[in-house]
């Protein structure tokens, strides 16, 4: 069974990959084009030496999210089936 | 939408493009400094557009949109790259064409944007930018493959480098023969997506890895404990050299504006014309040079931390901090200047993506001490607070000192906590913030933001500055009394201070301002520090006549005059409740106008700034009085 979790649960150093984004508000809609689409890979980089903001990667990119927006982006272990 | 049709021989061209893709330095790289550069009406989003020579016969116009995410915006200031579009705003031209700029590093997630700009029903064309960084990532994407997907031209550049810009320039030359879509992108936003994966996999022949050097360096930058002492080192210097490095050249332009004063003085006969060149004219234009050095070196810094890719990473540290009053990272910037002077202070708020934010920022970046307050703490420390130790080697005045730099500092985080809860509520935009590769700064693209940043101050707020310098001057100046004969000069001066207009005002205000236990002398100064705070050292001067030998402590003269005016009935004007009430007034109350000409022209609008200086003076009044009372019960 894959292993479903929120986006600010994710260790730092470990990759995930995006199964959807809750909810279709505004904040939704621009996580979406911020790069958080079904199918896309993340590595957690790291996080403020305060606990947050985090730093992820994605599209080749590297982007900062509180804890308030990655929390809503759910994810899968990387290579398992969604 | 609607779209306008194109005009062949005036071409008005958008430059359209999410944050951090290159849009400003492809902007600049096409346009040189021809950019005119101003605000949306009824929002702090900027607005800038050039005229470009394209070798036709007209002129084509080059309008840089503000840079979206995406075009369903998510709030109103986000609306205005529509309404841009759509031809909605008075003044604004309507963009025919449009250019859209994509980072060639992170195309997978631009492609669904850049499909719905092909859904504009406009021509358009699509510029890959950064391809240097693509390279030294090892990525690589095939151009042709692209302009094949997507059905209209490709050209990939180098901005700061100034590659590619001339195959730009000439595509931009025929907008007439761009190719469109045979088949528009998908309108639905999931199949949108879909279309997107399937042209990034047939034209992204290898993703970028990540890039060494930046990844090296924020191990360090970013670390839990270095990243935070370079976070304080990096902003110590910033503050340090915006506060001192400007000093030399500030006391330079203070000399020159002296000795250009004086030489007109013994130049033109003397009266009311060399009064007016002198201390209206010359005195005015000084005082908006005088901020050039600051702000110079506060966008030079700025600029070089933003374009070396440092910024964000600051703005990143310190995040969860401002978080909690409702800003984010980047307010931290312009606060911090604005100890030095709110003016760069403000300007520095530019940085600040979020409109809501930014205007919340600029609304409390007064409230930080600026160093214009200091003449005016020194002279009323010195005169009145007694010289003891309270603990241990830390005097009393310096105590004093300490509590005025500090309660500015919280009174400006507890309004801006208290606006972003009720006021100004956020605009629902999430935080989300690039980080960017390290990169070298170019020379040609630092020095152009700055120049563009301290003419913008000139031309937009130095016109404000010198025309309410001009007015003050007239207030204090008329009407012209002839002093009784016989009085000496100083005396002389300070009685036709009393009889002009200010003068007046001052008495005016008095029963006004008694309740803070001011009188019309302090009132008179309260009106004239309007022009800047620490012209209320030379104001109290004129008015108790005295010499103002020593300007760097408000000259002893001053000090003992202050120290023996009594009221009417004895006892001392300057009490510790009314010196404590002064002091605190001045902690709050925007008595700056270039304070207020900044926050015009920054906000665009006269109704913040009139609440600006409302509810800091609201503020400084009632903070004012409870100081009396308080003083007043505890000695």
């Amino acid at each position: 069974m894959p292993q479903i979790t929120t986006l600010d649960r994710v260790p730092r150093g470990e990759s995930v990959r995006v199964v959807a984004v809750d909810g279709a508000d505004a904040i939704a809609r621009r996580l979406d084009d911020l790069g958080l689409r079904e199918g896309v890979e993340v590595e957690v980089l790291r996080r403020a030496p305060l606990g947050d903001p985090t730093v992820y990667e994605l599209h080749g990119y590297q982007l900062c999210l509180r804890q308030s927006e990655s929390g809503r982006v759910r994810v899968a272990a990387h290579g398992t089936a969604a | 939408m609607t779209a306008a049709a194109l005009d062949p021989t005036a071409p008005i061209f958008g430059l359209l493009g999410s944050p951090n893709a290159g849009k400003t330095t492809l902007f600049n790289a096409l346009t040189g400094l021809r950019a005119r550069v101003g605000n949306y009406p009824g929002v702090t989003v900027e607005r800038r557009e050039a005229q470009l020579n394209l070798g036709g016969e007209g002129d084509a116009t080059l309008i840089d949109l503000p840079g979206p995410y995406g075009l369903e915006p998510i709030s109103a200031d986000e609306a205005v790259v529509g309404d841009v579009l759509d031809g909605r705003i008075e003044g604004a031209p309507q963009p025919q064409a449009l250019i859209v700029v994509a980072d060639a590093c992170s195309l997978s997630r631009t492609l669904p944007f850049i499909g719905e700009s092909l859904l504009l029903g406009r021509p358009a064309c699509v510029v890959l930018t950064m391809l240097d960084e693509l390279a030294a990532r090892g990525g690589n994407v095939d151009l042709e493959r692209l302009q094949a997907a997507l059905g209209v031209p490709v050209v990939g550049v180098v901005g700061h480098r100034g590659r590619g810009i001339d195959a730009l320039r000439a595509l931009l030359a025929n907008p007439t023969d761009w190719s469109s879509p045979a088949v528009p992108p998908p309108s639905d936003r999931a199949e949108r997506a879909g279309w997107a994966a399937s042209i990034a996999e047939t034209v992204i022949e290898q993703a970028p890895t990540r890039h060494p050097l930046t990844e090296r360096i924020d191990r360090v930058v970013l670390h839990p404990l270095w990243g935070s002492l370079l976070f304080a080192t990096v902003m110590l210097t910033f503050f340090q050299l915006i506060f001192s490095a400007a000093g030399p050249a500030m006391d330079l332009i203070d000399g020159a504006i002296g000795s250009l004063g004086e030489f007109v003085r013994a130049t033109l006969p003397e009266g009311l014309l060399a009064d007016l060149v002198a201390d209206g004219l010359i005195a005015g234009v000084g005082s908006v040079v005088i901020f050039l050095p600051q702000i110079v070196i506060l966008f030079s810094l700025l600029y070089l931390l933003e374009d070396v890719g440092y910024m964000a990473r600051a703005a990143f540290v310190i995040d969860r901090v401002m978080g909690r009053i409702g800003l984010e990272g980047r307010s931290f910037v312009a606060l911090l200047s604005s100890y030095a002077c709110a003016v760069p202070g403000i300007m520095a708020t530019r940085t600040i993506p979020s409109p809501r934010d930014r205007l919340v920022t600029i609304l409390v970046a007064p409230l930080m001490t600026c160093s214009a307050r200091l003449p005016v703490y020194a002279l009323l420390i010195s005169a009145f607070v007694p010289e003891k130790n309270v603990l241990g080697p830390l005097g009393l005045q310096g105590l004093v000192l300490l509590t005025l730099y500090v309660g500015g500092a919280i009174a400006a985080l507890a309004v801006a906590a208290l606006f972003k809860r009720t006021l100004i509520k956020g605009d629902g935009l999430p935080f989300a913030m690039e980080l960017p590769t390290y990169r070298w700064p170019t020379l040609r693209v630092w020095t152009t933001q700055v120049y563009e940043s301290a003419w913008a101050f000139l031309r937009r707020a130095g016109t404000i500055i010198l025309i309410a310098s001009l007015l003050l001057w007239a207030l204090l100046t008329f009407p012209q009394v002839e002093a009784p004969p016989g009085m000496e000069e100083d005396a002389a001066a300070s009685y036709a201070l009393e009889q002009s207009i200010a003068g007046r005002l001052g008495h005016a205000i008095e029963p006004a301002v008694a309740p803070l236990g001011f009188d019309w002398k302090i009132g008179v100064g309260l009106v004239a520090s309007l022009a800047a705070r620490e012209v209320l050292v030379a104001t109290l001067a004129q008015i108790y006549a005295a010499e103002q030998s020593d300007e760097e402590d408000g000259g002893s003269s001053l000090r003992e005059a202050l120290r023996s005016d009594v009221r009417p009935d004895g006892r001392p004007v300057f009490d510790p409740p009314t010196v404590g009430a002064l002091l605190v007034f001045f902690v709050f109350a925007l008595q700056c106008t270039s304070t207020i000409a900044i926050i015009k022209r920054e906000t665009n609008s006269w109704g913040w700034t009139a609440f600006a200086f409302g509810y800091l003076f609201v503020l400084a009044y009632a903070a004012s009085f409870a100081t009396r009372q308080i003083v007043g019960a505890l000695v």
